[in-house]
């Protein structure tokens, strides 16, 4: 069995170590190198990707919830998704989810995660009191961020290259209804949707789709959505039944035509310049979860996201550029995510910094990684960042002039012997 | 409270259905050997879903021990799920009729010896329900596992009687036929991916089911379908055959 990333791409043959017990990861990480862990699969690129692999599903039990505190412990192959279906009726829900519920606590950490509450409320480190960690030297060690300050800095975001994730304690946040009070506000173009970005900030969730096949005057036309809980007391959470997509779509079946169609009817369906709606949990945070492998609409060569954030000082002259290459080139994405983020980290390797970010589907083809590179170079030109969950391309260079700090974990894994042991497809390509 | 007994409760296919069952509001006994090893299984479904669960040391094999098994049961189950199974070797038990009787003992002579008991008791109540997981390896016999199959088959006509004797009592009676399952089992076999159910799925088909009172259940569904075929083909072609 070879496991691949959500991105279906690259295809390649690795060897699977399934979690059984802790003795047993010890002798793996004892007797192999060139591992890494892998959660729920759903990192886009090559960052989980390696010829050995540490499969932590299994590892999957609840320990305990202090009510009090809000606290949850849990092993780090337990899905977000197991969280909701557990708490959401008894009014809990998580601090900081991504878009997809479908992730494993372990790969949250690791990518530091973030959500449409970014700008409030900053990445999942933000929610982690500590996790246990499996170190190279097959070492456990409990983490928390005031003991262990470097380690912890290292692991959150630092994509599976400092060890093992065991388990963590998560803090879960109040809420009193499973709905969500939406707002939606249609803008013509990237300066109106700037602004409205700005007008909403006091709201806790906000993402704006983005129409990135408009052109000239109407560059930057989106759909933002922004809302908080409601206080209905209504918690009567359940996963609907969902579809499936059962096998990969030939891949000309979306193109050039079919998205922009695509791009007409979502956004000429909202009519007004602002409205509003009462939506529930999945629809507002995890639209995409209810259609089950819906990455094979992308055909079985697979596909990539290009996620990229931009200081907010350069932030519109950037997205300007890119949207207007993008859309020369004539490469649709249906998903097409832009967002307004809050402060950076201090962590080594987090994505976010304060600024625009805007995430990008395309279908793996001939002349894609040629456009991307000359996004890479818009990117850097304008002082941004690539994200590593979503990518499986990027080169050292563009990475290395995105994050500063990427000496000093450098130095962290040289220091513990991780760069003996710890390896992606992805560190290996961008030398970290 | 309600309690669910699940027996052979170790199994990936029995935990997964024990997370199900919790998940709808039952309270769950959960009956292994060394059952201390699940302890911390039970505290998952606990923590998960605030119902009770608790763990009770059970040895299959050990019949004389089975009547103090199910009486000191505080609360008696509402239903009762035997996930019970023991693949063996085939090779080894053609030769060595110590594991041919394992095999036999463990998938069939042990679980009627505790299904007795608890047949016996949910008919004088005339409530409860009971699941027995079998599998399609006992619809025909084949090279390759016809040992186990056969014990599996013997399991299965089993229930199909005791469903009939149970029908006046107002007692359920499910078989459950799986196919190839995703657990530790078959973790060394080769198996084909979509013939191949994780134990999460199979766990979710037999909660729906048994909820809605089916006799047999196939899962995936399209075992039936695999397994109608199979018992079509002719004996004297069957026979050359290796599947």
């Amino acid at each position: 069995m070879s496991l691949m990333s959500w991105g279906m791409y690259p295809k390649v043959k690795n060897k699977v170590f399934k979690f059984d017990k802790e003795e047993r990861l010890q002798n793996v990480i004892t007797e192999h190198n060139e591992l890494i862990a892998y959660g729920n699969g759903r990192s886009y690129g090559d960052s989980a990707l390696s010829s050995n692999i540490i499969h932590m599903k299994p590892h999957d039990y609840f320990i305990n919830f202090d009510n009090d505190r809000g606290l949850l412990h849990v092993q780090a192959g337990v899905l977000l998704s197991e969280i909701l279906e557990s708490f959401v009726h008894r009014g809990w829900f998580l601090k900081i989810t991504p878009g997809t519920k479908l992730i494993t606590v372990g790969g949250a950490i690791a990518s530091d995660v973030h959500g449409k509450n970014h700008h409030v409320e900053g990445c999942f480190s933000e929610c982690v009191e500590e996790f246990t960690i499996m170190l190279a030297n097959s070492e456990i060690v409990t983490c928390r961020k005031e003991i262990n300050p470097e380690l912890f800095k290292a692991t959150c975001g630092g994509m599976g290259l400092t060890g093992v994730i065991l388990e963590a304690k998560i803090y879960l946040k109040k809420i009193n209804s499973k709905y969500i009070d939406q707002t939606t506000i249609k803008t013509t173009n990237l300066k109106e949707t700037f602004e409205a970005f700005e007008e909403y900030k006091e709201l806790p969730y906000s993402v704006a789709w983005i129409d990135c096949l408009a052109k000239d005057d109407e560059i930057g036309k989106s759909l933002l959505m922004v809302g908080d809980f409601r206080n209905d007391g209504k918690l009567d959470y359940k996963t609907k039944r969902k579809l499936s997509i059962p096998f990969n779509f030939p891949s000309f079946a979306l193109n050039n035509w079919s998205v922009r169609t695509f791009n007409w009817l979502y956004y000429g369906k909202v009519k007004h310049r602002v409205s509003k709606q009462k939506v529930d949990i999945d629809t507002f945070f995890y639209p995409l979860d209810a259609i089950g492998h819906w990455n094979r609409i992308y055909g079985k060569n697979g596909f990539t996201q290009y996620q990229f954030i931009l200081p907010k000082e350069t932030s519109y002259q950037g997205l300007e550029e890119i949207l207007k290459t993008i859309s020369d080139s004539g490469k649709g994405s249906f998903l097409a995510v832009l967002k307004l983020y809050g402060k950076s980290n201090e962590n080594y390797l987090s994505f976010p910094i304060e600024g625009y970010s805007l995430a990008l589907d395309f279908k793996i083809e001939k002349g894609l990684f040629k456009l991307l590179e000359i996004l890479d170079e818009i990117v850097v030109k304008y002082n941004g960042r690539i994200y590593l969950t979503k990518d499986v391309r990027v080169s050292k260079e563009t990475f290395e002039k995105g994050y500063p700090q990427i000496e000093t974990f450098r130095q962290f894994r040289k220091d513990n012997q991780m760069d003996k042991k710890f390896h992606s497809l992805q560190s290996k390509r961008i030398g970290i | 409270m309600s309690y669910i007994l699940i027996i052979g409760a170790k199994s990936d296919i029995a935990k997964a259905t024990a997370r199900e069952y919790a998940k709808h509001g039952y309270d769950l006994y959960l009956a292994a050997r060394n059952v201390s090893e699940l302890d911390e299984f039970a505290n998952d479904i606990t923590v998960r879903t605030q119902r009770t669960v608790k763990t009770v040391e059970l040895n299959i094999l050990d019949y004389q021990s089975h009547q103090s098994f199910y009486e000191q049961l505080q609360e008696k189950p509402l239903g009762v799920i035997s996930a019970i199974g023991y693949l063996g070797e085939q090779k080894k038990a053609q030769s060595d009729f110590n594991e041919a009787k394992t095999i036999m003992d463990t998938n069939y002579i042990g679980i009627v010896s505790l299904f007795n008991i608890i047949a016996n008791d949910f008919e004088e109540r005339k409530s409860g329900f009971i699941v027995g997981i079998s599998s399609v390896a006992g619809d025909r016999g084949r090279k390759s596992n016809y040992i186990y199959g056969s014990a599996k088959a013997a399991f299965t006509a089993y229930l199909s009687g005791l469903r009939n004797r149970l029908y006046e009592a107002n007692v359920h009676v499910m078989t459950v036929k799986p196919g190839f399952v995703l657990t530790k089992m078959t973790q060394e076999m080769d198996l084909p991916e979509k013939l191949t159910a994780q134990p999460e799925d199979v766990a979710l088909d037999i909660y729906n089911a048994q909820q809605k009172n089916k006799n047999v259940l196939y899962t995936k569904w399209i075992w039936k379908w695999i397994m109608l075929i199979i018992n079509a083909i002719p004996e004297w072609k069957f026979k050359s055959m290796s599947i």
